[in-house]
């Protein structure tokens, strides 16, 4: 399978104080690299704040990154001005966490629907009406909601009319920015499972970020661990919830609640507060947490190495060369 | 009992969720009532829409032409016959007056309209693109701001010359500055809107972004803002025609009424009661009237 997205050492902080004194930067993504090939889905995992959507939002470019490169369907899209990004949106959709802000209150779903292709396609409004009838009967909802607007909608049916949206035009990739964390629990399976059948049936790619590792497991292909702005670990889904190499994975994965009170698992309990992205620590950013800290986790930034083939960690612990300290 | 409470408090909670007002019918719905509660509000606004409906049938119910001299009844006071009395030339006061509203209305409404056009797009500009664009256009405005209001129209009339479509001209540059600080703020917050960054991430222009999901969002503050000028634009207006820089003194302006009248305040001060006291009664609804709107308006006052 060939690379959709590719992205290299993409580096982005806020300017969050100015004025007198020095002028003090929020390092919400720090050097990451991943890629996304087509049709797959791989999702980016981590506490809020760690930069997971600002990720998302780098991607398609909504912010522009400091360094590093983003690459699509071959196109070095990092630098292109706006006017030049937009005609290749239509390739890259967005779903928000959020259906109630993200659908605009003053327009009829089939408007809302039908907004990327009147942005981005010549059809008719006739045309465009029987599209977003269309696509609101795929995405399970029916084309008599089309005269109305947002308010008369639950929050599940409001993120199946942001997925027709996206869906619209047919992308190659949709960066879904937590898409079901702000719905009940039983209307999250559903929506993944949604998103699943039209990942099938349309050969989309996904951006999948997320907090919460269940509904990740059920849909990644591939999953990168964020912790405060970089990535510590990325691999196949299989594996990382297998084998997790970085003792953030450990940690995080042990987490999970498992539906059966009989297995006994060990949880792996972080000390300490998660440091400020503002002013991170030195070398290994987890070091201040970790439960196998060594001497040069707090002088040398861990290298972003390969493993395995397709495992990512950044850890000494997997250094060449290194005495496997903690857990291997 | 001690359930009671709590239960009333739930209920409140739902019901506060269920009535967010986001379609339009609810929207007008929750606007109307608000507007209804305010008595006064609602007694100008009666009296302006009388107002547009004596200006627009204004020819059917006057009882005389309003420019026609009739040298047998000069300066009368109020009798049956004349019911605001006559002018120096015997002119039928109320009849002028009529007509006169035609005049007042259509100025003030096409000026303020002007400066909503202008302020608005303006505004707009400024607030979604900021940078230097913005700072041009907000000290350009401060710079009108900083003459008195009079003053600056006086000012324009002076170069441009006396007449009414100069008035207009004047009243509307004026009004401009005032539209423009005030859509700006609503676009600035209109734009942090989550939709409008989801428009962004479909590709959507910035012309559709504007027009299609920040204007929408400014017509409140737009429609509040035209029914509070209209007032302060009818007084300047009348004003520059008293100061004889608009209206010719042959038409029926009220302010031009004013001015003729002037010269016979102590023998017949009739003739400058009646289009003074119009003057302050339409001024004064209308300000009523667009403190009404506001508040009904406002997502911040309580329904």
């Amino acid at each position: 399978m060939d690379k959709l997205v590719e992205v290299k050492g993409l580096k982005k902080s806020f300017l969050i104080q100015k004025g007198l004194g020095a002028k003090r930067y929020l390092q919400a993504v720090n050097d990451i690299s991943f890629t996304i090939r087509r049709g797959e889905t791989f999702s980016l995992v981590g506490e809020s704040g760690c930069g997971k959507s600002t990720t998302g939002r780098l991607v398609n470019r909504l912010l522009t990154p400091d360094s590093g490169e983003i690459w699509f369907e071959g196109k070095d899209i990092t630098k292109l001005s706006e006017r030049a990004m937009r005609p290749l949106r239509k390739h890259m959709q967005m779903v928000f966490q959020d259906p109630y802000a993200s659908l605009n209150p003053r327009m009829k779903v089939k408007d809302l629907v039908a907004e990327p292709l009147i942005i981005h396609t010549k059809l008719s409004a006739r045309e465009r009406d029987m599209m977003a009838a269309k696509l609101l009967e795929e995405v399970g909802l029916g084309s008599q909601h089309a005269e109305r607007y947002v308010h008369e909608f639950s929050g599940g049916q409001r993120q199946r009319i942001g997925i027709a949206r996206a869906l619209s035009v047919k992308p190659k990739l949709i960066i879904a920015d937590e898409p079901v964390s702000a719905l009940d629990v039983s209307i999250q399976s559903q929506v993944i499972n949604l998103l699943q059948d039209l990942q099938e049936e349309h050969g989309l790619a996904y951006l999948f970020i997320s907090h919460d590792l269940s509904v990740v497991e059920h849909i990644s292909d591939r999953i990168g661990v964020m912790y405060l702005g970089s990535l510590v670990e990325t691999a196949d889904k299989d594996t990382l919830y297998e084998r997790p190499l970085h003792p953030y994975s450990q940690a995080l994965l042990s987490a999970v609640p498992v539906p059966d009170p009989n297995v006994k698992r060990e949880r792996i309990i972080l000390s300490g507060d998660l440091p400020s992205p503002v002013n991170p620590p030195s070398g290994c950013r987890f070091h201040t947490r970790c439960p196998s800290c060594m001497e040069i986790c707090k002088q040398r930034v861990p290298e972003f190495r390969e493993v395995e083939p397709g495992h990512y960690v950044a850890c000494h612990l997997y250094d060449e060369g290194a005495q496997a300290g903690g857990k291997s | 009992m001690k359930d009671q409470p709590v239960a009333g408090g739930t209920q409140a909670v739902a019901s506060v969720q269920t009535v967010a007002p986001t379609g339009f019918k609810q929207r007008f719905g929750a606007f109307m009532r608000k507007f209804l509660r305010q008595k006064t509000a609602v007694a100008a606004a009666v009296i302006i829409l009388l107002l547009f409906v004596i200006a627009i049938i204004g020819p059917l119910i006057t009882p005389y032409n309003p420019s026609k001299p009739d040298y047998d009844a000069l300066m009368e006071g109020p009798s049956v016959k004349h019911l605001m009395g006559t002018d120096e030339y015997g002119r039928d006061i109320l009849s002028r007056l009529i007509y006169g509203s035609r005049l007042s209305l259509s100025v003030s409404l096409s000026a303020v309209m002007i400066a909503a056009v202008l302020g608005t797009a303006l505004g707009l500009l400024a607030g979604y693109y900021g940078g230097w664009l913005d700072r041009l256009i907000m000290r350009g405005s401060d710079v009108l701001f900083s003459f008195p209001d009079l003053l600056l129209a006086i000012g324009i009339v002076a170069i441009l010359g006396p007449g009414l479509i100069n008035v207009v001209i004047a009243v509307a540059v004026f009004g401009t500055p005032s539209f423009a600080r005030i859509i700006r703020s609503v676009t600035l917050s209109a734009k942090e809107n989550l939709f409008v960054e989801a428009a962004r991430s479909m590709g959507a222009t910035n012309a559709r972004i504007i027009w299609r999901h920040i204007f929408p969002e400014t017509v409140p503050a737009i429609i509040v803002n035209i029914s509070m000028r209209i007032g302060g634009a009818i007084l300047a207006a009348s004003s520059l025609s008293f100061l004889g820089m608009g209206a010719s003194p042959s038409n029926p302006d009220w302010g031009a009424m004013l001015s003729m009248g002037r010269d016979y305040l102590s023998i017949a001060p009739h003739i400058v009661y009646f289009p003074g006291l119009v003057i302050f009664l339409t001024v004064l609804a209308f300000n009523i009237f667009g403190d009404g709107l506001r508040d009904a308006l406002d997502p911040k006052m309580k329904s």
